[in-house]
């Protein structure tokens, strides 16, 4: 069925569907709708089993989600911003004790200065906590990415936190009609969550999140990674079944338009579908350019993305994100998986649409036209910023 | 012994299988000639590594626990207890 919704709704639904036991969150603008719309449902009776937990900080929101998901529940939270930044030390205990805890982040940038608007920094800076990262393009793309980001992380090859991320106001506050499937089909596609390697039984007590000495540390972080492998494989068999029962197809990294491409846009969240209309615009003007979107950021799809960039000239990253002194994280990301081959594109990063500066055609010809230049051969000084009114910068 | 996912400890005593005497840079070894039985080492010992034995006799360091803080060598009344270098 058809519904119009607002990202945020889109996601709460998604969350509803799924039928957690728990979710605990903190509201925080973007994400408000989230935790208003999983305590509506709780209070109006439509959710019988869940029980929701108005904390008091985002720190609280996640600890209540480890301690739920280590009882053995299905736990879901939502924030964004200085929230996930406040989330920081505990993502990384629900990632190391295995607690499969699904989290909807909207995409907002971080303070100072103080912005509620989109860009990608908050998860950014989240990459490396042993989340699997899933990132949506518009609405129908997180309800259907908060559920399989559920089944990924509770598959037991896999059992790792995920969070499912949004752009901020573009698509959380903004209007699409979401298919959304009957309870029975999402029951089938997510059955309960069973898990083995937690409980919380007096008659048999475990020791949960104990002292890791330097003797087993590295093994543990091993395992992680390990895990990290395996949802590699189980992200795609889920894509694949999700597609059959829904016929909506999701990849790792989805190209549009690449096959001949001399330069190719790497991009995520809502900018891809200007990034594609850019594209169909230019390819009637004959410049042979692609865009590949970007769905799954860790685990980072190498395998995926290599064969798709490997005959282009220029490949130019698209970041709302920047590490000061260094450049965009996809540039990163992409450089090593880059760096051993021997065919190689050029590897270009474009720092934009930070803060919610509008990310325009005019951006896009920008770009193109400084792709065109270091494809004949020009150097560049990367990172390179895209919109930024120099002549303000004291 | 095999790490369960997360870490996840489901037998209790662990404590005991884990010898935190890997630990010790400096081996406590007490002098018989020295030491006057009065168990203050033993009160002192903060992971209950020395064990009493019987008025006349030394006390008994468990040197797969002891971490080598040098605590009770410090409290000795008759410095009878000396932090030896450990070689291993």
């Amino acid at each position: 069925m058809k519904v119009i919704l607002k990202g945020n709704e889109a996601a709460a639904l998604a969350a509803k569907l799924a039928k957690p036991d728990v979710v605990a969150a903190y509201p925080i603008t973007p994400s408000t709708d989230f935790p208003e719309k999983m305590s509506e449902f709780v209070a109006n009776g439509e959710l019988p089993h869940t029980q929701f937990l108005p904390v008091e900080s985002e720190h609280s929101a996640m600890s209540a989600c480890v301690g739920a998901a280590a009882a053995g529940a299905r736990v879901c939270t939502a924030t964004s911003s200085q929230g996930l930044e406040l989330m920081h030390e505990i993502l990384f205990i629900a990632s190391g004790m295995r607690l499969p805890i699904v989290l909807y982040n909207a995409n907002r940038a971080l303070s100072a200065p103080i912005n509620i608007w989109c860009d990608h920094q908050d998860s950014i800076s989240a990459r490396d906590t042993g989340w699997i990262q899933f990132y949506a393009e518009n609405n129908q793309e997180i309800f259907d990415l908060m559920l399989i980001a559920f089944r990924v992380a509770e598959d037991k090859r896999v059992l790792l936190p995920a969070m499912a991320c949004i752009d901020a106001f573009v698509c959380t506050h903004t209007f699409e009609p979401v298919d959304v499937p009957s309870q029975e089909e999402i029951d089938d596609f997510l059955p309960p969550y069973k898990p083995e390697h937690v409980k919380l039984d007096p008659e048999d007590p475990w020791t949960l999140g104990p002292f890791g000495v330097p003797e087993y540390y590295q093994e543990m972080r091993y395992a992680q990674h390990l895990a990290m492998k395996n949802a590699e494989k189980v992200i795609d068999e889920v894509f694949q079944d999700f597609e059959k029962r829904f016929g909506r197809k999701y990849q790792k990294v989805t190209p549009y338009r690449t096959e001949d491409a001399d330069i190719i846009f790497i991009t995520m969240g809502s900018i891809s579908g200007t990034a594609k209309e850019f594209v169909d615009k230019v390819r009637e003007e004959g410049k042979k350019v692609g865009v590949i979107k970007i769905t799954v950021l860790r685990p980072f799809p190498f395998k995926e993305i290599l064969p798709l960039i490997k005959n282009a000239k220029i490949v130019a990253t698209l970041e709302r994100n920047i590490s000061m002194g260094y450049g965009g994280a996809v540039y990163a990301d992409l450089s090593g998986a880059l760096i051993n081959e021997k065919e190689r594109p050029a590897l270009i990063d474009f720092i934009l649409g930070l803060g919610g500066r509008d990310v325009t055609f005019k951006d896009f010809e920008e770009i193109l036209s400084i792709c065109e230049k270091v494809m004949a051969g020009e150097k560049v000084e990367r990172p390179i910023w895209i919109g930024v009114k120099k002549e303000l910068v004291e | 012994m095999k790490i369960a996912t997360g870490g996840v400890i489901k037998e209790a005593g662990s404590s005991i299988e884990y010898k935190t005497g890997g630990w010790r840079t400096f081996k406590p070894v007490i002098d018989p000639n020295k030491c006057i039985s009065c168990w203050i080492c033993v009160g002192f010992c903060p992971d209950a590594a020395i064990e009493k034995t019987e008025r006349g006799k030394p006390p008994i360091i468990d040197y797969d626990y002891c971490k080598g803080c040098g605590i009770c060598a410090n409290e000795c009344p008759k410095n009878a207890i000396e932090m030896v270098l450990e070689e291993k």
